[in-house]
């Protein structure tokens, strides 16, 4: 049976207080939350900013090829996403994903070895920094056509349902997704059939140069779900908690309902689109990027925590040195580890 | 033997592999309440209710992209297109994603789908519904792309596509859905990736697969009145290709035809010719010639698509230059 119409789910969505601007302030959000799961949300998000800063520095050393994108400046995003998300729960990501890898807790140096190519790396060497697997813990994937993992993730909600499990999956994709037919096929299909997904767009304004403006006809784009009756929303990307929060709504609504949702993550990426890619010029200024950086997801926690005292800068920087301390070994796990062997060219095109 | 017709061959090879385990399921257009644009899944959704057999809006990339996600979590789909060219929407999930997940994430993602409908031209249907894509597929590491052409083969290999762990393309015909055969009665599979003679001679080798099989008989069954022995040779499965087999016939006849609906460059037929020069090179008395579909667009009149389509005198033709003769006036 099909569960209403597009005026009916928006109601829902309202009355479910999904936008986060109706939050509280984040200080006020802080105090009220659990302060180890505060203190692991901080230390994800920074684990992430350290990881990538280093394979920044390992790309510009060519230890690192191909394409490589960082997802500096939107941590918040896959941090609080999959803090709301149980063990069992699947993860499709696009190619930026090395900072969902790590929230959802893969080991530091399988990532960095998949980066450096290594036979010891998550995808066994073969995928690299846009295909990082790890189905043991339901990380099921980088994929890098814009979009093309949209239809998949409407899949593994599919088969959670058909097997009376209780899994959802979460699906997380950039800006520019909205406006390829996988899309459309996808939340068509989500809502029509009543799948447990939560597909989070990460609106971080541009894809590659070209601003949203120039690429989407309407904006905010989590309206697009209204052509599909899907329950959606907007949240600050750079407030973990305020994702959490509205991803976990989702995600309970997915689990009871079998309900889809749309949830539109406002952030910013600090670098350039990949590492062959400038961080400011073309397409966007200095001062913009600036502007942007005075909203940092990390500074932002980490302020607020301070303000009501659950924090000291001096257990910061023990946070952030105990984070360089495992990206360090991560990178000389990489460094160390073997290349795949010549004959495992030929493995994993078939399965027996 | 009871006597099928093909497409209740396939019927019954997905209805028996339901029966059997649960993870199976059917998706499309028209599969469930409308028993299928061709009637392939005539009954199934009587049988086995909407949960397993379900209708899908038009949206190949959607439904084919949902099913390779769901074979990711552990399910068996089998994707009915209604017909091989509307693939072509969902290509990217089929490549990108079907045929590369188990490399990329380094032996972690099998996807064991079965994407199925008929291929090749019918009848009049003109240029965007008349298309043989097989070398398309058949180009792919990744996936298995099975061709049956008759009942038995259907039946047999479907069931086996349905069980493999990988991504089988598996390209029907609509001009064979009504295409009587014998089918062995029980439970049987017939290995992918196994040829079948389906005549033997000495003194030529004819390869055709899927609704070509017909017209190489036809040729075969001409050139023995004129004491020309036609083997001929139906690889059933284009990838993986039972090298063996189609290697032994041309060792044996030193002479062979490759007959194929696609278009001729680049096509499954220039793989064989690969093959046995590369091969059987020492054994051939005559180079290795292809007869294929024109190298058009489909034209829509009937004597125009006769004429873009192999037919027994073209196969005929190309075996007496094969053997050096003069065409038979
Ligand atoms: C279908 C497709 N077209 C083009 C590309 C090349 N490309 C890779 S990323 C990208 C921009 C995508 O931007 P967005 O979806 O906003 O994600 P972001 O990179 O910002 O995370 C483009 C054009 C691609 N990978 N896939």
């Amino acid at each position: 049976m099909k569960s209403g119409s597009a005026t009916e789910h928006r109601g829902v969505t309202e009355a479910n207080g999904f936008e986060s601007d109706r939050l509280a302030p984040l200080e006020e959000r802080a105090r009220g939350a659990d302060p180890s799961l505060v203190k692991d949300l901080l230390e994800k998000m920074l684990l992430i900013r350290r990881f990538e800063e280093k394979a920044a520095e390992l790309y510009a050393l060519g230890k690192i090829g191909g394409f490589c994108h960082l997802y500096i400046g939107q941590e918040a995003v896959a941090v609080g996403a999959i803090s709301a998300l149980g063990p069992d729960d699947y993860i499709f990501c696009s190619y930026r994903e090395h900072g969902h890898a790590l929230a959802r807790g893969m080991d530091a140096g399988a990532v960095m070895a998949e980066l450096a190519g290594k036979a010891t790396g998550c995808s066994k060497g073969k995928g690299g920094s846009m295909h990082l697997f790890d189905t043991r813990i339901g990380f099921l994937g980088g994929h890098a056509i814009v979009g093309g993992h949209l239809p998949l993730a409407a899949g593994t909600a599919f088969a959670a349902k058909y097997q009376n499990q209780p899994r959802v999956t979460a699906c997380f994709f950039g800006d520019a997704a909205v406006n390829i037919g996988a899309f459309h096929e996808s939340f068509n299909l989500a809502q029509l059939w009543n799948l447990p997904v939560v597909y989070v767009c990460e609106n971080n304004e541009f894809g590659m140069g070209t601003p949203i403006e120039k690429a989407s006809s309407i904006d905010p784009l989590h309206e697009r779900a209204c052509g599909y009756g899907m329950a959606h929303t907007a949240v600050d990307g750079m407030d973990v908690l305020a994702v959490r929060e509205v991803v976990g709504e989702a995600v309970e609504r997915a689990r009871r309902h079998n309900l889809p949702t749309f949830i539109e993550a406002r952030t910013y990426r600090y670098m350039g689109h990949s590492m062959s890619d400038p961080a400011h010029g073309t397409y966007r200024t200095r001062a913009e990027l600036d502007e942007h950086r005075r909203h940092d997801p990390i500074k932002r926690l980490t302020s607020a925590l301070e303000s009501i005292g659950a924090l000291t800068p001096e257990a910061f920087e023990e946070s952030d040195a105990q984070v360089r301390q495992v990206v360090e070994q991560a990178a000389a796990f990489a460094e160390e580890s073997p290349d795949p062997a010549s004959d495992d060219l030929h493995s994993d095109v078939y399965r027996d | 033997m009871p006597t099928l017709a093909y497409r209740e061959a396939l019927n019954q090879a997905m209805s028996e592999e339901m029966r059997s385990d649960e993870r199976v399921f059917l998706l499309g257009e028209e599969v469930g309440a409308y028993n299928g644009a061709y009637k392939v899944s005539k009954g199934m959704l009587e049988e086995f209710g909407p949960k397993r057999v379900l209708d899908t809006p038009i949206s190949e990339l959607g439904f084919t992209g949902l099913a390779v996600g769901a074979a990711m979590a552990g399910l068996r789909p089998i994707v009915e297109m209604m017909t091989f060219n509307f693939s072509l929407v969902a290509l990217d999930q089929i490549i990108n994603g079907a045929a590369k997940m188990l490399y990329m994430s380094g032996g972690q993602c099998p996807v064991p789908i079965v994407i199925r409908g008929p291929g090749g031209a019918a009848h009049q249907l003109s240029a965007q519904h008349s298309q043989s894509l097989e070398s398309w597929y058949a180009n792919v590491p990744g996936l298995k792309v099975v061709m049956p052409a008759t009942p038995a083969d259907a039946k047999g290999l479907l069931k086996s596509a349905i069980r493999d762990n990988n991504p089988v393309i598996f390209i029907e015909s609509e001009v064979l859905y009504g295409m009587k055969g014998e089918v062995p009665e029980g439970e049987y599979t017939i290995p992918i990736g196994v040829a079948d003679v389906k005549r033997t001679g000495k003194d030529v080798t004819i390869i055709a697969h899927l609704k070509m099989v017909y017209v190489a008989l036809e040729a075969a069954a001409e050139l023995a009145k004129e004491g020309i022995e036609a083997e001929v040779i139906d690889p059933r499965t284009l990838r993986p290709l039972d090298e063996r087999t189609l290697l032994d016939s041309v060792r044996k006849t030193n002479r062979a035809v490759v007959v194929e609906e696609g278009w001729p460059f680049a096509g499954v037929g220039a793989q064989f010719a690969d093959l046995i020069q590369r091969e059987a090179f020492d054994f051939l008395d005559a180079p290795v010639l292809r007869v294929t579909g024109a190298d058009v667009p489909m034209p829509y009149a009937k004597p125009l698509e006769h004429a873009a389509i192999p037919d027994k005198a073209r196969v005929i033709e190309a075996v007496h230059r094969v053997l050096y003769r003069r065409q038979a006036t």
